[in-house]
């Protein structure tokens, strides 16, 4: 079997490798068949020349499985997509359908209501199939009434009940915010933890394509700024699915940021993804991809611009960490922290307007928390501080692009350097 | 009579699942009040109104017959057993005194912030929350301690809030205008105008959805009943009208209540609304609009009566236009300078606590010692209030972070590394926030 000689080549899968190859198979077929699909896939990425990816080698005394599976990073829209492994691979859609299906069918005060998420599927087919299995008192159209059928989910949620409300894009959600805000993030306050609000709101967040100015804005900083609220915002479909899933399970108002872009990307996800008790915990960030030189935090569709710039970054030299933020709210902290205390350097990436942005609360945090660590200052990179044009062209230059986070990169790595007259 | 004698209520189909709706019997309504009910800024009716018959801007399935009702003033018999009488009085007089208490108190600096009272409006409150059961909700407004009195909420919790101690019900967290007890089946509280209608919606939607998906069964025999407080000038919010699309789309078990007080501060109800008819706004959506007297709690425990039940065997949701007044400014800090001596004097006469007493007295159900005594009752209940509030502590500083989520890794995770709600020391605002 090639694999098998290809892995006694490579000593940094250590131990791991050495069980696989042990020849004990029969007795661990179950435990180690999925390592074996990962281990095949990583092993397939070598032999295509793919940039490897340093990831967590950290200490072996973690199960095997666990480690095997960390060290498997969806690179998403880096990897060419018809790499032959035996990795299962999902698109964002799919996560989301699922993780509503099995949410919904495990228990039974889960609904969905929304525009079009019954008899058309789902505005963006999120909710495709879910009206044909768990009816029309499960699966709600509602009229083009944001606010009321926002404020009719807090209320069925304060009662116990454990509504997905999906606004078309959150930019409709402006109508509902009301809701969202002063009924749900703070009942549970304001009745001193006697009515809690176990309500998700979900839908696409930030730019499209060509959509205009009024279907275009990045609500993360809204949304995130408020207490009482937590903030998700997925990348991949391992995230979806994950998130959502914490999400529904939440017994708080949960404001889950998609991306319309990302629904039709595919990801491959470890198998263990795919168990439908699978969740991420909320307020925990993933580093995408370890590096020493300099930290880039970003989320959702940023996150694979980010990936995409660390691999031409890497050929000039400069080694960046990506950290997919995954929880708006809480951040966390921690995470950015420890990266920075160990890159000295942060660049913050987002597709929102700059003023106020996600981008200006992490920089804070990192100045708050790790000053005497930082060896240049603090980038951040944000969508224009325009309302989002039309034109295809403005559209690119309104928007963070790959280009833009590698200069940041490199003006954070080149600025210990005495500072020139500005460029 | 019954306020919907005029209205031929079919027998209900039942309750299925609402896929498209298909309204399989005509919908009904009642038709305006007499003349006698107009208060002195009522309009010399608008050309729209003046015609005989209200306007049908209705859909044609939804007009059965029309006949009119007889004018409510009518209903003279005593409808109400001694005790029962004697509960209405009680809870009135309860509002009443404890709203007069929050004003001494806050002029003596006790209770802070909007403090908006309902002196005058008991009836509406106490003709149909005492027809409540355990397992139905009420959501109101700011306007809500005589709500919460009248669901059942202990006056010492009431009071404790307002003053804003540890010991009120929501700790002091909520304070005037915010007061939820789950145990009451009371939401709020909202300060927001129109806020509470689609929560309350959405409350209905629950008992609904309980009803028929998680088939649990209510002990009250049919759906618990959601009623929605709101004034005249919520009426005129989008929300407002959302939220009758939707309950009588999904015929949900929610009855409007609207408290047309005429005044939204200091804008006049006449000033602000196109059509400032409000029952007839119901029917628009299909389903029953009614109105009745506000004053006097007879009349408007005999509609709610309907209404609830109605809402209770799965018919859908009533809008009930409510005619009452405030006798007080909107909130003890307006000046109300802009509502005119006559119309208050007028209203002043139709006290509804001086209604009742009238009636009872008339009809022998009780004598007046009986209701000394239960005014005097009333008056040592709402003294062991205030005694009971002002004694009890403030919320301590750990409280401040308390409760903000229900699961409080909401907060995130610390510098250290681990979940911020796990360090002991977290609420007690010693470890940095």
């Amino acid at each position: 079997m090639p694999f098998r000689k290809n892995v006694k080549q490579t000593n940094i899968y250590g131990l791991s490798i050495s069980f696989v190859s042990s020849g004990r198979a029969p007795l661990l077929f179950l435990v180690l068949y999925s390592s074996l699909s990962c281990v095949l896939s990583l092993i397939s990425r070598r032999m295509w020349g793919l940039a490897r990816q340093r990831v967590g080698f950290g200490n072996f005394s973690s199960p095997i499985l666990g480690q095997v599976l960390q060290r498997i990073r969806p690179l998403g829209s880096v990897l060419p997509k018809n790499y032959s492994t035996a990795a299962k691979e999902m698109t964002v859609r799919e996560a989301l359908n699922s993780a509503l299906d099995e949410e919904m069918s495990a228990d039974p005060k889960v609904f969905l209501m929304g525009e079009e998420v019954g008899e058309y599927q789902g505005a963006y087919k999120i909710s495709k199939g879910l009206l044909e299995k768990y009816g029309p008192e499960r699966v709600l159209d509602t009229p083009i009434t944001e606010a009321g059928f926002a404020g009719i989910g807090v209320g069925a949620a304060y009662y116990g009940l454990r509504p997905v409300v999906e606004f078309m894009t959150f930019n409709f959600s402006m109508q509902a915010i009301d809701h969202i805000i002063n009924s749900a993030a703070k009942t549970n306050y304001m009745s001193a933890g006697q009515i809690s609000v176990p309500i998700v709101f979900r839908g696409p967040n930030g730019a499209a394509a060509g959509v205009g100015a009024q279907h275009s804005q990045c609500y993360a900083a809204w949304y995130a700024h408020v207490p009482g609220l937590k903030v998700l915002s997925p990348y991949s479909s391992e995230d979806a699915r994950g998130l959502l899933k914490a999400a529904i399970r939440d017994p708080d108002p949960v404001v889950f940021l998609e991306n319309e872009l990302l629904y039709g990307e595919s990801f491959p996800i470890p198998a263990e993804v795919l168990d439908s008790s699978f969740c991420l915990p909320i307020g925990k960030a993933k580093i995408e991809r370890q590096g020493k030189h300099v930290t880039i935090t970003a989320f959702s569709k940023m996150v694979g611009y980010a990936l995409q710039a660390a691999e031409i970054l890497s050929k000039e030299g400069i080694d960046a960490e990506i950290i997919n933020l995954r929880s708006i709210r809480p951040l966390d902290k921690a995470t950015i922290n420890a990266s920075v205390r160990k890159t000295n350097r942060l660049v913050t990436v987002e597709e929102g307007f700059p003023q106020h942005g996600v981008g200006a609360e992490i920089c804070m945090s990192v100045i708050e928390d790790s000053f005497e660590y930082l060896d240049a200052p603090v980038e951040r990179i944000a969508g224009a501080d325009v309302p989002m044009p039309y034109a295809a062209n403005l559209e690119r230059m309104a928007v963070p692009q790959v280009d833009d986070i590698i200069r940041a990169a490199k003006r954070a790595c080149y600025r210990s350097v005495p500072m020139a007259a500005a460029a | 009579m019954s306020a919907f004698s005029a209205v031929k209520i079919l027998p209900s189909p039942p309750i299925t699942a609402r896929s498209t709706p298909k309204p399989s019997f005509p919908f009904v309504f009642s038709s305006p009040s007499s003349p006698t009910a107009g208060g002195i800024h009522r309009p010399a009716a608008a050309p729209l109104s003046s015609s005989p018959r209200p306007l049908r801007a209705v859909s044609s399935h939804v007009l059965s017959n029309e006949q009119r009702v007889a004018s409510h003033s009518h209903q003279d018999e005593a409808e109400v057993t001694r005790e029962e009488a004697l509960d209405l009085y009680e809870d009135m007089v309860l509002g009443r005194s404890f709203e007069d208490m929050c004003a001494q108190m806050y002029y003596r600096g006790k209770m802070f912030g909007f403090v908006h009272l309902y002196n005058g409006q008991e009836a509406v409150s106490t003709g149909f929350i005492r027809l409540l059961q355990p397992g139905d909700s009420v959501v109101s407004t700011y306007r809500d301690h005589v709500h919460a009195l009248s669901k059942g909420v202990p006056a010492r919790a009431v009071m404790a809030e307002l003053f804003g101690r540890t010991t009120g019900c929501c700790r002091g967290q909520g304070g005037s205008m915010h007061m939820f007890s789950a145990p009451h089946n009371l939401i709020g509280g909202f300060a927001f105008i129109g806020e509470g209608i689609p929560v309350a919606t959405g409350v209905a939607f629950s008992s609904r959805y309980r009803h028929e998906v998680l088939e649990e069964a209510s002990p009250s025999g049919g759906l618990d009943v959601t009623v929605a407080f709101f004034g005249d000038g919520t009426c005129n919010n989008g929300q407002f009208f959302e939220c009758l699309n939707m309950a009588q789309l999904w015929k949900l078990p929610i009855v409007f209540v609207v408290e047309n007080n005429l005044w939204a501060i200091g804008m006049s109800h006449l000033r602000a609304t196109s059509d400032p008819v409000i029952w007839k706004k119901g029917p628009a959506f299909g389903m029953p609009g009614v109105h009745v007297d506000g004053m006097d709690v007879l009349k408007v425990r005999a509609v709610a009566k309907e209404a609830i039940e109605r809402a209770r065997r799965g018919e859908g949701p009533t809008l009930v236009e409510c005619e009452t007044y405030r006798f007080r400014g909107h909130s003890l800090a307006d000046p109300d300078e802009l509502r005119n001596p006559d119309e208050k004097a007028h209203y002043a006469a139709r006290d509804p606590i001086l209604a009742l007493k009238k009636h009872i007295i008339e009809h022998d159900l009780a004598n007046e010692s009986d209701l000394k005594g239960i005014e005097k009752k009333i008056d040592d209940v709402i003294e062991d209030a205030v005694e009971f509030a002002d004694a009890s502590p403030l919320p301590p500083r750990s409280q401040l972070l308390e409760n903000v989520f229900a699961d409080p890794k909401g907060f995130g995770i610390g510098p250290d590394g681990k979940y911020r709600c796990e360090d002991p020391k977290f609420t007690e605002g010693t470890a940095q926030v």
